[in-house]
């Protein structure tokens, strides 16, 4: 079968190019990231006199410790670091929670008003009350200014909720008729079969709400007035793009354009940490579910 | 989607109708706990989705902050009126089309340019390199990449001084010094390109999940009518994927007024506000930042509405031209 197949010339010259191009696109997607981690490691006289660069001539540690420094940037940084921790760990256990338990109710096909509430669902992906409106009901709850503000509003993405129903549904009948015999309730059967059965599922949703909890600056830039607060991708905004510090003593650099090439390191560093997790789960094809919704 | 036979409904004597009531009745008692693990994402549905729904009331008052909700007075259509006369209306208009316009040019045929090439390699290891790559940028936060963005392309802070990479090329390609961050003309693109990096690589995997659906018999029947790569391109992978460019191509067009928010506020400041300014900016910093809630109630309704008619234009006009459409 295979014999037949002679390459031609024009074959070979698609080939290259094909490579060349994916090669280049694949590198200038990548070589910003790897820039700023070669910066982060920079003294500050060569950031400000070098624009490009993969590898620092000199290697220093100077913006890390200004970052950590509790005299310096440090008690800043360190407790924005800690808020994003605890709304990642408790946003993701919150999503988890209502997006499992809705999802596996409206999974059952014989529960009556099943439809309505799927119905239901389905009309807030197209309509919406808009940013106001759901900012003043959050406000009125009195979660303004509070971390509840950043756990509960995006509790349930319906796309998400949707594709776990559908998984759920596959789970076969046998299972919790056999355990509705052994006295399991409905309950039970979800806690003790259907989520044990759908761990990959899970831990898939998992971090993809978790990328987005660590990610998400809006919802704290909408809800949270106070900004001791803030978690750490509003400080990092803040400080890379809102502060413009000159030096006071151009004689004495103090690391500042490098300052801010690390804490956007630090910003990243945890999403390249799980993402060979991540892609691990995506390949699965569930994410492809998600965006067509 | 072929039509379902509808049962045929016989009439039932009243016993009958209290019986099959008791029956339901009694299947809902069974089903208590089943009710009880739906309720916290009712409540959540209720709460935060809904309730805003009501709050659209707000767009026909006149409600600003501290002012409370129940002494506001109704206004019927004041807020659309003024907003309609408003002259940032027309702005806000231009803008929100032009982003979303350029993205429909420029960047929604690169995923599927991208899936192509991908699909001709036939190295797996590299393939694999590739795509892990490129998905990256989709994963780090929106405000990593507009911070990157800005250290690239910011003006020297001192005579003497290096700027960002990108300011440094443009300024020996063109002789100039731009100030691109704070230029309105520039926002545009600027904007198009943090999209096409952070996205255009993830945006390949729903098309290559249905390029891995083709047949390779396919091809190789092809190679043996003597196709040669062009022609097994446009002949076999693009009808294969034709179907989902549709039907990324509706949900692009439904959400045409929804330009990434996130990521103008981060680029918006003072010098390019007269191009960043789109209707969600508009809601958020007129609504949020100066409390003026009605009225940017209304024009938040307004984008709502129309957004709802293009959905509904783009999927019964795929439904025309005989694709399946999305609902």
């Amino acid at each position: 079968m295979l014999s037949i197949k002679r390459r031609s010339v024009g074959d070979w010259i698609a080939d290259v190019i094909i490579y060349v191009l994916l090669t280049a696109l694949a590198l200038l997607m990548v070589i910003p990231f790897v820039y700023v981690i070669a910066a982060s490691f920079a003294p500050e006289h060569e950031i400000i006199t070098r624009s490009l660069f993969i590898i620092p001539k000199e290697f220093t540690l100077d913006a890390y410790k200004r970052i950590f420094d509790p005299n310096d940037y440090g008690l800043r940084v360190l407790k924005s670091l800690g808020i994003s921790v605890f709304i990642t760990g408790v946003g993701t256990a919150i999503d988890l929670f209502f997006s499992t338990t809705m999802a596996y109710g409206v999974s059952r096909r014989h529960l009556k008003g099943r439809n309505i509430i799927m119905n239901c669902v389905l009309f807030t992906m197209i309509f919406s009350g808009g940013m106001i409106p759901t900012f003043l009901i959050v406000k009125s709850l009195g979660m303004y200014d509070t971390y509840w503000a950043l756990l509960l509003p995006g509790a349930i993405n319906a796309y998400n909720m949707i594709i776990i129903r559908n998984f759920f549904a596959e789970l076969p009948d046998g299972l919790d008729e056999a355990a509705q015999i052994d006295g399991c309730t409905d309950i039970g059967i979800f806690i003790k079969i259907a989520l044990p059965l759908s761990m990959p599922m899970l831990a898939t949703f998992g971090l993809f709400y978790a990328v987005g909890h660590w990610n998400d600056y809006f919802n704290a830039l909408l809800y949270l007035g106070d900004s001791s607060k803030y978690p750490f991708q509003l400080i990092l905004r803040n400080i890379v793009m809102l502060s413009n510090d000159t030096q006071v003593d151009p004689n004495v650099l103090m690391p500042q354009e490098t300052l801010k090439m690390a804490i956007i390191v630090i910003g990243t560093v945890p999403i390249l940490i799980v993402y060979p997790f991540l892609q691990k789960h995506f390949a699965a094809g569930v994410m492809v579910g998600a965006i067509k919704g | 989607m072929a039509k379902v036979e509808k049962v045929q409904k016989v009439k039932l004597t009243p016993q009958e109708k209290a019986v099959n009531r008791h029956k339901s009745w009694v299947q809902m008692k069974n089903d208590k706990w089943l009710y009880l693990l739906l309720l916290p994402g009712v409540l959540y549905f209720i709460i935060f989705k809904f309730a805003p729904m009501w709050g659209v009331l707000m767009a026909f008052m006149n409600y600003y902050a501290g002012v409370s909700f129940f002494q506001a007075q109704w206004v019927g259509l004041d807020n659309f009126i003024s907003f309609f006369k408003d002259s940032s209306f027309l702005q806000l208009f231009r803008n929100t089309l032009i982003i979303s316009g350029m993205n429909l040019v420029f960047y929604f045929p690169l995923p599927i340019i991208l899936a192509l090439l991908l699909n001709e390699i036939k190295v797996q290891w590299y393939k694999k390199t590739v795509q892990t790559l490129i998905y990256v940028p989709h994963f780090v936060s929106m405000v990593v990449i507009a911070s990157i963005s800005f250290m690239l392309l910011k003006v020297p802070s001192m005579e003497g001084y290096t700027g960002g990479a990108i300011y440094e090329i443009i300024r020996k390609l063109t002789g100039k010094n731009v100030n691109v961050l704070g230029s309105p003309g520039a926002f545009y693109w600027v904007i198009l390109i943090q999209n096409m990096w952070k996205e255009s690589g993830w945006g390949t995997i729903i098309f290559l999940a249905a390029l891995a659906g083709v047949d390779v018999e396919q091809y190789e029947a092809a190679i043996v009518d003597g196709a040669n790569r062009w022609q097994q391109m446009l002949y076999i992978t693009l009808p294969a994927i034709s179907s989902t460019i549709v039907t990324m191509f509706i949900l692009r067009m439904g959400s045409v007024l929804n330009t990434g928010f996130e990521q103008l506020i981060l680029m918006q400041n003072d010098l390019n506000r007269s191009t960043s300014e789109t209707f969600d900016t508009f809601v958020y910093n007129r609504g949020r930042v100066d409390g003026d809630y009605g009225y940017t109630t209304a024009v938040g309704l307004f984008k709502s509405v129309i957004s709802i008619i293009c959905v509904q234009t783009a999927n019964w006009a795929a439904k025309k031209t005989g694709q399946s459409g999305l609902f």
